[in-house]
């Protein structure tokens, strides 16, 4: 008996007349895909700091260039200039950093779905509402930080730095390659956001979908913003 | 044998912040960036000793801004919070404790 009343309990908690999704009768009174995900989030720190780990224990170690931050010269006289484009990295850590701020408003504009404007609402207001354009800016502004990976990936291959070069171009190329995997994965995942939400709708019900998109998004900022300070600023 | 749970609380225990909170937070975290990227600019600051200190701070701060405000972790469930700090508080602790090992930083 004492159980059903938990249970009813719990669910009455969980289930909370407020717009959020779903309601789960657990032992925690919490969802378990946002357990999922938290937890999965928390392994994920683990993995970048082994990767984060390895770039600066070998960082200062190459035996040639191209190096980072300072200048190299080969044995056949060929000059080297140092390989980190900090603008373009700059820009595309605010990329990334704008694509969080789309996304929480994406999130927003699914839970307040179905609510009437207030009257004389302008157009900032309207814009927050549209979850497809969040969602949709979202996207595009990890597919433009993709870009960004992209052009460097292939500028630092031209000067001369590949996965085989050295200690550098291994442990660098390792760690902001398994960024952008995941990031391809963040691009991926929220367009499938966008089509459920283009086709079907997506409601306040399916905050917590929205919610969870969201969080493994900005993990994935948040490590870039490690990975920024600890690889191209700090020399 | 059955067993009393008190209700637990609900994944959501606040209301999130608004559009103008989440827009001040974009703004913060501009800003902070392009001190960062200024500073590595700077000749006399990049050789100071407190360079590196500083950006790791500017660093952390914009990390903990982001997980509190756009992860919502301040207004959510203290085992949410324990999920993630747990394991944080274990990887840089393993980071700082390769670095020791490797000699690259020291007591």
């Amino acid at each position: 008996m004492a159980s059903h009343a938990a249970a009813a309990s719990h669910g009455a908690v969980a289930g909370h007349d407020d717009g959020h999704a779903h309601h789960h009768h657990t032992t925690t009174g919490l969802d378990h895909r946002k357990i999922a995900i938290w937890a999965f989030i928390g392994s994920e720190c683990m993995l970048f700091a082994s990767l984060i780990s390895t770039y600066l224990i070998y960082k200062g170690k190459s035996l040639v260039g191209p190096f980072p931050h300072t200048e190299y010269v080969d044995a056949a006289g060929k000059v080297f200039t140092p390989i980190l484009d900090i603008p373009v990295t700059s820009a595309s850590t605010f990329v990334l950093l704008m694509s969080s701020l789309a996304m929480v408003l994406a999130l927003q504009a699914v839970q307040l779905k179905g609510q009437p404007l207030p009257a004389g609402a302008g157009w900032w207001t309207r814009a927050q509402r549209s979850s497809q354009l969040w969602l949709g800016m979202t996207a595009l502004l990890g597919a433009c930080f993709l870009g960004f990976q992209a052009y460097e990936f292939t500028s630092f291959v031209r000067e001369g730095l590949t996965l085989k070069t050295n200690l550098f171009g291994s442990t660098f190329f390792t760690l902001t390659g398994f960024h952008g995997a995941h990031v391809t994965v963040g691009v991926l995942w929220l367009m499938s956001l966008l089509w459920i939400d283009r086709t079907r709708g997506l409601t306040p019900k399916d905050e917590l979908v929205v919610d969870i998109c969201a969080l493994y998004w900005h993990f994935v900022d948040v490590v870039w913003i490690a990975i920024f300070t600890l690889i191209y600023l700090i020399q | 044998m059955s067993h009393d749970h008190k209700p637990a609380e609900p994944s959501h225990e606040h209301s999130h912040p608004s559009g103008a909170t989440y827009l001040k937070v974009a703004v913060i975290l501009t800003l902070i960036t392009v001190i960062e990227v200024w500073a590595y600019y700077i000749p006399a600051l990049v050789s100071s000793p407190l360079f590196n200190p500083s950006l790791l701070i500017m660093s952390a701060a914009k990390f903990a801004i982001v997980v509190l405000f756009y992860m919502h972790l301040k207004y959510d469930h203290k085992l949410f919070k324990a999920l993630f700090t747990g394991p944080l508080i274990v990887a840089t602790g393993t980071i700082f404790a390769l670095l020791f090992l490797f000699a690259k930083i020291s007591l």
